[in-house]
């Protein structure tokens, strides 16, 4: 009997925990990390890969993924996500509770789990909302929703408004020991906007939010957190303004935390300037500063987590002026060869990407995964990093195509999934 | 006389200083033809213009009406109001339903940014923006610059000041493009709710103080405060904004004194603008940017390149082309 199940070997292996990478072979039993390391014998009879000196991490785990069930199954279906999912690398998917109904009860949530279990191949962790029907005034049954499975809260791009009800729920989470996702946004300020104010939107005659709108939700969320002791974490920090506030609460020691999403780390506020709505997100692109300074906080570790914020839009919502287009971009399929950019363009180390794609949500949920480390589930990715391709959106296998990298040359084709040590994604062969 | 490189005129921003100049020095000569007995070209014959208004404009649309009927064209007034469009009809849909009829000019107002732009991407046809949003609105430019070349003989080097609504207005826009290009300097002039400020980036010389700002200035420019701007939310009361903003004998006394009002229409007398200044015809040249109006816009449809029958049918767009 040989004595693993499968040894991936001659790979570079990219260590998030350890922040290495060396060349070496991974072994898995039983769906587990067995050993890492140089030097595991590959005997006769073993089931071995030859991983052709490409690069071998902890498959990506995405915190803040739309998946259009219940509701909008035609934009995206746990089927078609999934297998997005694993192509492009993501083996845990946090999905978020914005769909139609929101997922804001225990029935909802157990519904939801049942349609994952059925039709998911990858893991999928839900957060429901915080607030019923994401309306910021009732809290939602929180103890029963985490009874249920739910992994955090969040009322999405929605903020809570009333500064009351976002601080009760705060202390209700806390007490229950809830994480709490929030999205840094006054929403009064941000109300129809559709771009960053900027000369740019001024001359486009866009509605637009001055970037400071995010800095001001965050440090009112801040507060609410140093008056309440609860867990936070900012879905998406995405301007430079907001950075010192966030650095200030960390460093008084509250339990804050906080990501940023690929395309502002990618994309800035030029890349709208053909009205292409495929680049219109929530929060709108930045500056090229902004954008600068972010992929700096990730690279100093403030920023602890990258997330695609894959939001599915069909072609109906993305076809219409600017203003009134749908928001959001499918990202499943793209975040890893996107993200390989700030290593390829902007000197971040592959370690540091993927404690951001991996180590630290896992971490920040509290997950086993995320680890390239004996005793974590043998969630595996192996990618090509040299290779350059171009993205063709009518081959993404999301339900929709809405990606802002179409027709553009990326680094970072992904060669093979693995979850619990089984393959659920092999690229084609070219 | 040559046609414009470009095929569309979306906006201001795309066109180059001899377009301008090539669009105004044509539509002196459709201003003179205009004033004549017989008001026909055959420019146009043949072909069909299809004004396709998604918001309410009298003006400018029977201004592009008559344009397209002296120079011989058929033209079709299309009112797509935004509440009669069908939640399940996308602006691309309606776009590509027109584009079937074949038309080969297209003229379209829509209430949003960017709007004409997307639906210029696509049709084969050629298409004039006639207001999108608070982006652009290319013809009332031009028009204005041509009333501007003919009080004053010349449209550079003259100190211009826009005043009023500045944020929510594509005139400003257009104007302010236009006048830069060719080497105007432009003052803007409003409630600082009401002029964003990133405006000095084009080297706007910005004032919320109204007589500071006419100080010496060849063209006052006043736009139209829209209704629902006037009451608390901009600016706190009617009676306010006029006593600080709106053009009387007073304010308008530090302007040079051969200085000329112009106004887009339509006019809130006793809002932006005294009921009887508007009407003196010795500074008061709004009546004749009504009627270069029409000039303008028989310059601009003659310039557009007719890529119909010069170059024959186009394929029809593929899906693939109808993406975003």
């Amino acid at each position: 009997m040989p004595q693993f199940d499968l040894i991936l070997h001659n790979a570079q292996l990219i260590s998030p925990e350890q922040n290495s990478v060396t060349s070496g072979a991974v072994a898995i039993n039983q769906g587990q990390i067995a050993a890492v390391g140089a030097d595991i014998p590959l005997e006769s009879g073993q089931k071995t890969i030859d991983c052709g000196d490409n690069y071998l991490s902890p498959g990506l785990v995405d915190i803040g993924v739309k998946i259009g069930e219940p509701g909008e199954r035609h934009k995206e279906s746990f089927g078609s996500a999934a297998r997005a999912a694993a192509a492009g690398g993501v083996t845990t998917i946090v999905t978020r509770p914005d769909t139609s109904p929101p997922i804001d009860n225990p029935e909802t949530l157990q519904f939801f789990c049942q349609r994952a279990e059925t039709d998911a191949t990858v893991r999928i962790q839900p957060i429901a909302a915080l607030t019923k029907g994401r309306k910021g005034r009732e809290m939602t049954e929180i103890r029963l929703l985490k009874d249920a499975g739910a992994i955090a809260f969040s009322d999405c791009d929605k903020p809570v408004r009333d500064a009351k009800v976002m601080g009760r729920c705060l202390t209700y989470c806390q007490s229950h020991n809830a994480l709490v996702i929030g999205h840094p946004q006054n929403p009064d300020l941000s109300r129809d906007a559709a771009a960053t104010s900027s000369a740019l939107a001024s001359l486009m005659g866009l509605p637009s939010v001055s970037s400071l709108a995010e800095r001001m939700g965050l440090e009112r969320d801040l507060a609410l957190v140093e008056m309440t002791g609860a867990s936070y974490h900012a879905d998406q920090i995405t301007t430079s303004a907001a950075l010192p506030p966030l650095e200030r609460a960390i460093h008084d020691g509250h339990k804050v935390s906080a990501g940023t999403s690929i395309h502002h780390l990618t994309l800035n506020e030029l890349d709208i300037s053909k009205y292409r709505t495929f680049y219109k997100v929530k929060p709108p692109l930045r500056a090229e500063t902004d954008r600068a300074a972010v992929v700096e906080a990730v690279a100093d570790g403030l920023i602890t987590v990258i997330s695609s914020m894959h939001t599915p839009q069909d072609e109906e919502s993305k076809r219409l002026p600017f203003e009134t287009a749908a928001s959001g971009a499918v990202a499943l399929e793209t975040l890893l060869p996107a993200a390989l950019r700030l290593h390829l363009n902007d000197g971040l180390s592959l370690p540091t990407l993927f404690r951001a794609l991996s180590y630290h949500p896992s971490q920040l949920l509290g997950l086993d995964t995320g680890r390239l480390s004996v005793g974590a589930p043998a969630d595996l990715l192996l990618f090509d990093l040299k290779s350059p391709f171009t993205l063709d959106r009518h081959r993404l296998l999301s339900k929709s195509r809405n990606t802002p990298f179409d027709g553009q040359m990326l680094q970072g084709q992904v060669l093979r999934t693995f979850l619990n040590g089984q393959e659920i994604y092999r690229a084609a062969p070219l | 006389m040559t046609h414009y490189s470009m095929k569309h005129l979306l906006g201001i921003q795309s066109m180059s200083v001899d377009d301008i100049h090539s669009t105004l020095d044509l539509a002196e000569s459709y201003a003179q033809l205009n004033r004549g007995r017989d008001k026909r070209a055959s420019v146009l014959n043949g072909t069909t213009q299809v004004n396709m208004f998604f918001e309410r404009s009298t003006r400018t649309q029977a201004s592009f009406e008559l344009a397209g009927k002296r120079l011989g064209a058929d033209v079709m007034n299309l009112n797509v109001l935004a509440s009669s469009v069908g939640k399940g009809e996308t602006l691309i849909d309606t776009a590509m339903t027109l584009n079937a009829m074949q038309p080969d000019i297209l003229v379209v107002r829509h209430p949003q940014s960017g709007a004409v732009d997307l639906l210029a991407q696509k049709v084969e046809c050629s298409v004039v923006n006639a207001g999108d949003g608070r982006h652009e609105h290319p013809t009332q430019a031009l028009l204005d610059a041509l009333t501007i070349r003919r009080s004053k003989g010349r449209v550079e080097g003259l100190t211009i000041a826009i005043c009023g609504d500045i944020l929510h207005s594509r005139v400003a826009r257009s104007n302010l493009l236009l006048l830069s290009k060719l080497q105007n300097r432009v003052r803007m002039i409003g409630p600082s709710t009401l002029v964003p400020p990133i405006f000095a980036e084009f080297g706007v010389e910005i004032f919320d103080d109204m007589k500071e700002g006419l100080q010496n200035v060849d063209i006052v420019m006043m736009l139209r405060l829209q209704e629902e701007r006037m009451s608390g939310s901009f600016v706190p009361s009617l009676r306010e904004y006029f006593h600080l903003y709106g053009l009387d004998e007073e304010k308008l006394a530090v302007a040079r004194p051969d200085a000329i009002i112009m106004h887009p229409g339509p006019m809130n007398r006793g809002v932006e603008i005294d009921g009887l200044l508007a009407d003196d015809i010795n500074r008061s040249v709004i009546q004749e940017q009504v009627e270069m109006g029409v000039a303008v816009r028989m310059a601009v449809l003659h310039l557009l390149p007719r890529l119909r029958h010069q170059e024959g049918a186009m394929p029809l767009a593929t899906p693939d082309q109808l993406g975003q």
